[in-house]
C-alpha cells in the first residue's frame, strides 16, 4: 500500500499505525526524506509527479493509496500549490485507475465547508463546499475533494473513501495546532465559536477503519466533542490576546508581510465562526470512534514527540 | 489575573445568592446533554446561563409581572414547536416565553429558539446567545433538535412581526411556512402560544426611509426618550398556550396543501389573542 506524504507529521504517524498490521506492507511516497524509518516501510523519495513515482505503481501490486501529500505552505506561491496538489492529485488518481489500484483514501478537511455565520451547527457530508468563496487559499483542497469525489463515481470499482477531520491537533505542523502552540494567543473581542477537534492517532486509525474492504464514499470524522474555543485556550492555560475584529485583519495582513506570523488572514473567520460536522455516517459505517477524550486531545498539541 | 479571579467569584457568589434554591432545585431537574466541560453540542451551557436568568427572572416577574394561562398544554418532555405571535421591537416575548417555560412548567424545560442568521456575525451576540441556548435558524439545525427531543420556540412572522408599527398590534402578519413542514416532517406537534403586552411595550412608528438609508428592515422610533425603542414599557405580560395540535401530511407538498394547515395554527394563536384581549384590565397591571 502507498502513502503519500508520508514523511510529514502525520504521514509518518499512519505509516507507523499500518506498517505494525501485518496485512500491510507500506511504501512511501514522499520528496522529503523519512527520518526514523521502519526497516519494514519502503520509501521512495520522489516527487508525485514524476515517472519515478508512476514506476512505484507499476512495479508494485498495490492494494490501496492513502493520500495525504498535500501542500499547504502558506507561502509558496499558488502555480506552485495548484501544480503539486491538483495535478499531483490528477496524477495519482490516474494511475489508481490504470493499474487497478481496488482502494483510494484521500485525506481531505473538514475545513473544505468553509466557516460561516449562516452554517448549519452541524454539516453532513452532502453540504456544499463553500470554504473557497472567503478563502481562496483552500481552493486547492476543495478541489482535490471534489476530484476525489467525482473518481468515486467514475471508476466504480474502485473503492474512493474520502474522509473529512475536523481541526486535527497534535505534533503535526498545520494551522490549528501551530495557532495553539502560539505564546500569545490572538482571540477575536466577542467571538467565541464551538469547535470540534480530532487527536491525530484517532485520525490514524480512522485511515485504517476506511481500509477495511467494503468501505466507500464521504465520510466527516469528528473528535470527542464539541466545545467553544475560549476552554480549549484555557486548557492550555496560554495567555490570549482578544482582539477587535475590524482591527485584527488589518494588523495581521501587515505581520504577514513583515513577515511576523505564518496565518493567512482568512483563516480568522475558523476563530470566529462555527465550522462544525455531522460525524455520525463514520461511526455507522466505518465504525470508527475517537478513542482520545477532549482534554487529551487538546494536550495533544503540547506533545513534542519528535 | 487575581484581581479578575477576585472578581469573578464574588459575582458568581452574589449571582448563586440572588437565585437561590429554588433556581438550583429547577436546573437540576432540566434534562440537558452535557460534556465533560458543562457544554451541548450547540454551545448551551447552564454555567453560563445562571447570568441570564438573574435579570431574565427579574423581568419576567417584576417588570413583565407575566401571568401564565395553559402551561399545562406544553408537553413535559418529547419534542415540541412552540408557535407564537412577535411583536413589541426587541425579542422580550421571546425571553418571557423562555422564562415562563423554566420557571412555571413542571418539570421546567428549557426553550431554544431559532435567531436571525445575522446575529453570528455581531460581537458578543455571536457567542452569548448560543450559551443561553438560542441557535443559528437553519431547518438543518431545528430538525436535529427536534429528533434529540427538544422545545423549540418559532416566530412564523419573523421580522414582519417584530418590527411592525403601533397601528397594527395584535394583527398577526404573514405566517412562514417553514415551520408547518419542519412539524409534518419530524411529526412534533405544534403547541399555540398567544403573546398580550408586547405589542404595546413599545409603540414605535416606522421611518421608511431612514430605513432604507440604513439598509435594515425598519426603523422604528417611539415618542419617549431615547425615542428608539432600547427600553420597554413596563406593560404586563400575559402569555397563553393552547393545547398541541398534530398535523399529519407529506412536508413536501405544494404551498397550497401546505397553507390550510398553516391557516389552522393562525387563527388558533388569533382567537387566544381575542380571548386574552377581552381577559385584561388594563394594559399596565
Amino acid at each position: 500500500m502507498i502513502v503519500t506524504g508520508v514523511a510529514g507529521r502525520l504521514g509518518r504517524l499512519v505509516a507507523r499505525r499500518l506498517h505494525r498490521d501485518p496485512r500491510y506492507h507500506v511504501i512511501g511516497l514522499d520528496r522529503r526524506p523519512f527520518q526514523d524509518r521502519p526497516k519494514d516501510i519502503e520509501h521512495h523519495q520522489v516527487d508525485i509527479r514524476s515517472k519515478r513515482a508512476r514506476d512505484v505503481f507499476r512495479i508494485h501490486r498495490v492494494d490501496a493509496l492513502v493520500h495525504m501529500g498535500f501542500m499547504h505552505t502558506p507561502r509558496a506561491t499558488s502555480a506552485e500549490h495548484y501544480s503539486w496538489n491538483i495535478g499531483g492529485t490528477d496524477r495519482l488518481l490516474e494511475y489508481c485507475a490504470q493499474y487497478r489500484v481496488p482502494k483510494v483514501v484521500v485525506l481531505s478537511s473538514a475545513n473544505v465547508y468553509g466557516p460561516r455565520a449562516d452554517n448549519a451547527q452541524f454539516l453532513t457530508e452532502d453540504a456544499p463546499l463553500l470554504a473557497a468563496q472567503a478563502f481562496p487559499e483552500m481552493r486547492d483542497l476543495v478541489e482535490i475533494d471534489h476530484m476525489a469525489s467525482s473518481f468515486f463515481w467514475k471508476a466504480r470499482e474502485v473503492e474512493t473513501v474520502i474522509l473529512r477531520p475536523v481541526h486535527i491537533l497534535g505534533a503535526v505542523k498545520n494551522a490549528p495546532s501551530n495557532y495553539l502552540r502560539l505564546s500569545v494567543i490572538p482571540t477575536l473581542l466577542g467571538f467565541d465559536p464551538m469547535v470540534q477537534i480530532i487527536h491525530e492517532r484517532d485520525v490514524a486509525e480512522a485511515i485504517a477503519c476506511a481500509l477495511k474492504p467494503g468501505a466507500r464514499g464521504i465520510f466527516n470524522l469528528a473528535g470527542p466533542g464539541e466545545v467553544p474555543l475560549s476552554v480549549v485556550l484555557r486548557e492550555l492555560g496560554k495567555p490570549t490576546v482578544p482582539v477587535p475584529h475590524p482591527l485584527a485583519k488589518p494588523i495581521w495582513r501587515a505581520a504577514w508581510r513583515l513577515g511576523l506570523n505564518s496565518f493567512p488572514v482568512d483563516e480568522f473567520d475558523f476563530i470566529r465562526y462555527v465550522c462544525m460536522v455531522d460525524a455520525s455516517r463514520a461511526s455507522r459505517e466505518l465504525g470508527f470512534r475517537a478513542r482520545h477524550s477532549l482534554r487529551e486531545t487538546i494536550h495533544a498539541v503540547l506533545d513534542s514527540r519528535e | 489575573m487575581g484581581a479578575g479571579h477576585w472578581l469573578r467569584s464574588r459575582i458568581d457568589r452574589f449571582v448563586d445568592t440572588r437565585l437561590g434554591p429554588d433556581y438550583e432545585e429547577r436546573s437540576r431537574a432540566l434534562t440537558v446533554r452535557q460534556n465533560e466541560y458543562g457544554f451541548d453540542p450547540f454551545g448551551f451551557s447552564l454555567g453560563s446561563v445562571k447570568y441570564a436568568v438573574l435579570v431574565s427572572r427579574w423581568l419576567y416577574r417584576s417588570y413583565f409581572r407575566a401571568a401564565v394561562h395553559g402551561i399545562e398544554n406544553v408537553p413535559p418532555a418529547g419534542r415540541v414547536l412552540l408557535v407564537s405571535n412577535h411583536s413589541g421591537q426587541l425579542p422580550f416575548d421571546g425571553l418571557v416565553i423562555g422564562m415562563s417555560l423554566f420557571l412555571d412548567a413542571d418539570p421546567p424545560r428549557v426553550v431554544r429558539s431559532m435567531v436571525e442568521h445575522f446575529v453570528p456575525t455581531v460581537p458578543f451576540a455571536s457567542y452569548l446567545l448560543s450559551r443561553w441556548g438560542q441557535i443559528t435558524g437553519t431547518p438543518e439545525n431545528c430538525r436535529r433538535l427536534l429528533s434529540d427531543e427538544e422545545a423549540i420556540l418559532v416566530f412564523p412572522e419573523g421580522a414582519r412581526g417584530i418590527s411592525k408599527p403601533f397601528s397594527q398590534r395584535y394583527q398577526l402578519q404573514d405566517f412562514g411556512h417553514g415551520f408547518m413542514r419542519l412539524a409534518l416532517e419530524t411529526r412534533t406537534p405544534i403547541v399555540p402560544v398567544a403573546v398580550i403586552g408586547a405589542e404595546e411595550q413599545a409603540p414605535a412608528v416606522n421611518i421608511k426611509p431612514l430605513a432604507r438609508l440604513f439598509g435594515s428592515p425598519s426603523f422604528p422610533v417611539v415618542p419617549y426618550p431615547p425615542f428608539v425603542p432600547l427600553v420597554p414599557l413596563p406593560v404586563k405580560y400575559h402569555l397563553y398556550f393552547g393545547e398541541p395540535i398534530y398535523f399529519d401530511g407529506d412536508a413536501d407538498d405544494d404551498d397550497d396543501q401546505i397553507e390550510p394547515k398553516v391557516r389552522t395554527v393562525v387563527h388558533r394563536i388569533q382567537s387566544m389573542i381575542h380571548m386574552g384581549l377581552r381577559g385584561r384590565r388594563g394594559i399596565f397591571w
